[in-house]
């Protein structure tokens, strides 16, 4: 058994009702719990990205994307390798903060991690950071001696580095030829 | 021209060739039903006794003669007796469309009367399935779901339409079959799943290392799996095992994917293969399986399977590659084009002292025959010699399944009709009406247990109403057989909810349901059940005793290593 460790994959899929669950339906079917979702559309409206994330060594990651590339629905599929690839997620924290002192603080530590304030009342603050999953863990762990009242994230988007994309079909041969050891 | 989505769909089945339909009606499909009347001089409409039944024939059909099953039934419950037809036909890849209707458009979602949402439901159990919301996209969902289904590797597709789909008038351009793929949804889908509607080409270089790697081997071994019967390709199997001169084991699936008693044949291989088909699985030191995707019950234990050869796996199917066993080596593509590419570039082998030690092992399991009781051996031997050898055989689940493969030798694909990967107890009368009415010049048997033909017996009245002369042959030990055996086993022999000492009697149901039957106890009475069967030529059922404690041998218990015999 390969290194258990956090897979990216990207899918495009028919922007269709019923195409998410049947992606999903596959994850949970194998036992898998989804780390991380995030699904939009793309720069054709009819087809949407979907990237996922979860925990699987390298054998059953390409299992399932091979098991993914039979659904009708399913354009394409890729393994990001996190080496070359960005992930970057959202997430919104909403911190309670009832006196000036309080609101400088956050305001202070939400520049340190170039994250922006988006709501302000008199209770409380809102930011809003983009990053991968450290950064926004060590937000978290910064913004808990306050209190932290809410907490929304978009889940984890993921694009290869330089020039290849997803649409370009150039490691698949790759990647079916791993289990040949006949040589 | 200007036609209803009911009359719509049913131009749409001409276009691919359909004559019959297996299948029930109900409130929501009738305007189907009704238009259908108006086709019934080109489509014959077999009405079964229960949705499942419908099911099971579409899907015996499709097996038998390779061509696409149909079956029709209405939304909520109607739909919902499919599922256990459609996920066999899944699990063994058989081309079946399904078509549910489902309540209209203004009561869609409300928890209507018989509503239920049948494409989720069967969303793991289809190829492909879709809900036609709007007549101006039902004739290409139905060409569209026709293609996928007999496609790459072969699977059932169900389109479900909503009722107001079915009366609404919409423009329909008749359009030939061969035309299909360039219009509409498919045009788009061949587009970025070539490989789905047209088999890869198998690549060279993956040809020339199985080349090499089969000069290389000493001890070479074939599987052949289900999908040689699919593709239909017995004669390039063949001649490549001739060639590569190699003991050839079948799985469940792959049943007349190389004539029986071929000289290179060992059998069954997995739980209840033959000595001779395990121990060269374990022996050889190249293992090639063309069509099969060692299930849990072929590689019993997926580490320890062939674990001193070079696996190669030969399948259209990319996901099954190392799905189940860690293979050396893959070639992607259909079974016979593979084997064909194969067969002109490699010259003949010679492997006679590793088949003299495979052939030294049993390749049939010995009975303790007598005259006055039936053993399955016995059954199976009278069998062969009563009736054409080219009898379709169907079989539900259980003892009498693993025994008919064991025993009855097959000799082409499409021969045998098992339900292999599911395990349908209940499916085989079913598809043995399915099967006949597909190929009405052939005899046609249906082998069952009596806890299999319990399940779904009420097609006997499918069976005498359209006169589809099927014999039945129930292998009647009054038990769960194959649970039993397992108790026996492995469960210190606590019998519990197994013992099947109950009704009815089944001569008298066969009787109650126009037909005839005979309860047999020795060869001399089996016989003259069967030639009385010929003879009479309508739908036949013979209740034949069997011993309570005769086991499916030999046994290799689930998980074990292939040649740890729990039973020889």
């Amino acid at each position: 058994m390969d290194e258990i460790k956090r897979t990216s994959m990207a899918v495009l899929v028919d922007n269709q009702a019923g195409v998410l669950s049947q992606v999903t339906r596959l994850f949970s079917r194998k036992g898998y719990n989804i780390e991380s979702l995030a699904v939009g559309t793309t720069d054709d409206p009819a087809i949407s990205r979907i990237t996922i994330e979860v925990l699987a060594d390298e054998d059953h990651a390409l299992l399932l994307s091979n098991q993914l590339r039979k659904l009708f629905p399913v354009h394409s599929v890729k393994l990001l390798s996190p080496q070359r690839s960005i992930r970057r997620e959202l997430i919104l924290l909403k911190v309670r903060a009832e006196t000036g002192e309080k609101r400088t603080e956050v305001i202070q530590i939400a520049n340190i991690f170039r994250a922006s304030i988006i709501d302000v009342s008199t209770g409380s603050l809102t930011i809003a950071l983009i990053g991968d999953e450290n950064k926004t863990a060590a937000i978290q762990a910064i913004l808990e001696q306050f209190e932290l009242l809410e907490l929304a994230r978009t889940g984890i988007v993921a694009m290869e580095r330089g020039l290849e994309t997803i649409t370009a079909e150039t490691k698949e041969r790759d990647e079916f030829n791993l289990g040949k050891n006949y040589r | 021209m200007e036609l209803t989505g009911a009359q719509i769909l049913i131009e749409c089945l001409l276009e691919q060739g359909v004559d019959t339909v297996f299948g029930y009606p109900g409130g929501t499909i009738l305007n189907v039903y009704d238009a259908l009347y108006g086709y019934s001089d080109r489509i014959r409409h077999i009405l079964t006794a229960h949705e499942q039944g419908a099911s099971h024939a579409a899907d015996g059909y499709a097996r038998s003669t390779g061509k696409v099953g149909v079956c029709f039934a209405t939304s909520g419950p109607g739909a919902t007796n499919l599922t256990t037809g459609i996920a066999t036909a899944y699990m063994d890849s058989s081309p079946v469309v399904f078509i549910t209707c489902n309540v209209g458009e203004n009561l869609i979602g409300k928890d209507s009367f018989q509503e239920v949402d049948i494409t989720g439901i069967s969303m793991p159990i289809t190829k492909w399935n879709y809900l036609v919301r709007d007549v101006d996209e039902l004739a290409d969902a139905v060409r569209t779901g026709f293609a996928i289904a007999r496609s790459g590797r072969p699977g059932p597709v169900l389109i479900d339409m909503l009722k107001n789909v079915t009366a609404t008038k919409a423009a329909y351009e008749p359009l030939p079959k061969s035309e299909h793929a360039k219009h509409g949804m498919l045009r788009a889908l061949r587009g970025r799943a070539a490989e789905e509607f047209k088999a890869p080409e198998p690549n060279e270089a993956d040809i020339d290392a199985l080349v090499d790697m089969i000069r290389a081997s000493k001890k070479p071994m074939l599987l052949c799996g289900g999908g040689v019967v699919r593709s239909r390709a017995q004669e390039a199997f063949t001649r490549f095992a001739e060639t590569v001169d190699a003991p050839v084991a079948i799985t469940v699936m792959g049943g007349g994917g190389i004539v029986g008693r071929s000289p290179l044949a060992t059998g069954m291989v997995g739980m209840h293969g033959t000595q001779a088909s395990n121990m060269a699985c374990d022996g050889c030191d190249l293992l090639i399986a063309v069509g099969c995707r060692f299930s849990d019950r072929v590689a019993l234990k997926p580490d320890s399977f062939a674990a001193q050869a070079k696996i190669v796996q030969i399948d259209i199917d990319r996901s099954e590659i190392n799905k189940n066993v860690r293979t050396d080596h893959h070639i992607i593509g259909d079974a016979r084009a593979v084997l064909e590419r194969l067969n002109r570039k490699l010259e003949q082998q010679d492997h006679q002292p590793w088949k003299d030690y495979v052939f030294s092992f049993k390749t049939e399991t010995e009975y303790d025959d007598s005259p006055d009781k039936l053993t399955p051996k016995q059954i199976f031997q009278s069998i062969a010699k009563l009736l054409p050898p080219d009898t379709i055989v169907a079989t539900d689940v259980g003892q009498h399944q693993m025994w008919a493969i064991q025993h009855f030798h097959f000799d082409y694909p499409g021969q045998l009709i098992t339900s292999g990967g599911f395990g349908t107890m209940g499916f085989g009368l079913g598809a043995a009406l399915g099967a006949k009415v597909g190929n009405p010049d052939k005899t046609v048997i249906h082998i069952t247990g009596d806890g299999s033909f319990r399940m779904n017996c009420n097609e006997l009245c499918t069976e005498e109403h359209y006169d589809i002369p099927v014999i039945t042959y129930i292998l009647d030990n009054r038990t769960l057989g194959m649970v039993r055996q397992w108790q026996n086993l492995i469960y210190e022999k606590r019998f519990y909810q197994t013992t099947l000492d109950r009704g009815p009697d089944f001569v008298k149901l066969a009787e109650a349901y126009g037909l005839r039957g005979r309860r047999v106890t020795n060869v001399e009475e089996f016989e003259a059940a069967t030639r009385e069967a010929l003879e009479w030529g309508h739908g036949f059922v013979i209740d034949c005793a069997i011993d309570t404690d005769e086991m499916v041998r030999p046994m290799v218990s689930g998980g074990s290593h292939i040649t740890q015999f729990l039973l020889d």
